[in-house]
């Protein structure tokens, strides 16, 4: 049984319109390169131009925050939910 | 994005959004809109427009107001966490709706989206920002991200009575 990622709204016209996505992977970072590798529009809205998951996207295995675990170092096995969370930040200047 | 959408939202709901913008002067306000998304709007909750309905549009049907997380500099910041959003997105599933944008204040600003919106902002959702001037709330605007991340595009407001929001 594969990791199964799931795709906020904001996401899904570049995913297919697709909700979730299911790949074999043994870490956080594994499973989202091959996600942005069959969705290669994601990228864009996921990583900085150098590769670094950009600041308002937050991800999470089985609700725990991959920030407090070992970022996208993070071990998944079979059966984990990868969900991506947006955070939403602006201002006036 | 081509086209220019357009964001359907009910006088009532829109004083709301500007009174909080009032309410929170001079820190910017936030929170999440409540809403559809492409589908057909219900044309008799509506005050009957002059011109003919538009095809299936997104429509504001609930807010859901947060609390500027961004202590540091709320006049010219405004911060939603992740929990914040799962909470936002609970209350839209539990409506029948979903989250389809934020609105937030421009202090003493125009209603204008900003580089650090632009470098912050998710695709799909609507951005609604109120400028607020000396306290008074002013121009109301909603964005759009482009697909390329590079620009904005303008979002039109459709603001009308409606009936039961």
């Amino acid at each position: 049984m594969p990791v199964k990622v799931m795709i906020p709204t904001p996401l899904r016209p570049y995913a297919g319109k697709r909700d979730s996505a299911e790949f074999k992977a043994a870490t956080v970072g594994e499973a989202l390169t091959h996600l942005t590798t069959q969705f290669s529009d994601l990228r864009k809205h996921l990583f900085t131009e150098d590769g670094k998951l950009r600041s308002f996207v937050n991800v999470y295995v089985n609700d725990e925050d991959i920030r407090y675990l070992a970022s996208e170092n993070t071990p998944t096995k079979d059966g984990d939910t990868i969900s991506i969370i947006p955070s939403i930040a602006g201002g006036c200047n | 994005m081509a086209d220019e959408t357009t964001l359907w939202i009910s006088d009532h709901l829109a004083e709301k959004v500007r009174a909080h913008g009032a309410e929170t002067y001079p820190h910017e306000c936030c929170g999440a809109l409540l809403g559809r998304d492409g589908e057909a709007i219900d044309a008799a909750a509506y005050e009957k427009p002059a011109g003919s309905w538009p095809k299936p549009a997104r429509e504001v049907l609930g807010l859901f107001p947060l609390i500027n997380r961004r202590d540091d500099s709320p006049r010219n910041r405004f911060s939603v966490t992740a929990e914040d959003v799962r909470d936002a997105e609970k209350a839209a599933s539990a409506q029948g709706l979903e989250v389809v944008g934020w609105y937030h204040s421009h202090p003493d600003h125009p209603a204008r989206p900003s580089q650090y919106d632009r470098d912050h902002a998710w695709p799909w959702y609507s951005y609604v920002i109120v400028s607020v001037q000396h306290g008074a709330p002013q121009e109301m605007t909603s964005w759009r991200l482009n697909d390329d991340r590079l620009e904005f595009s303008h979002e039109g407001i459709e603001i009308r009575h409606r009936a039961a929001v």
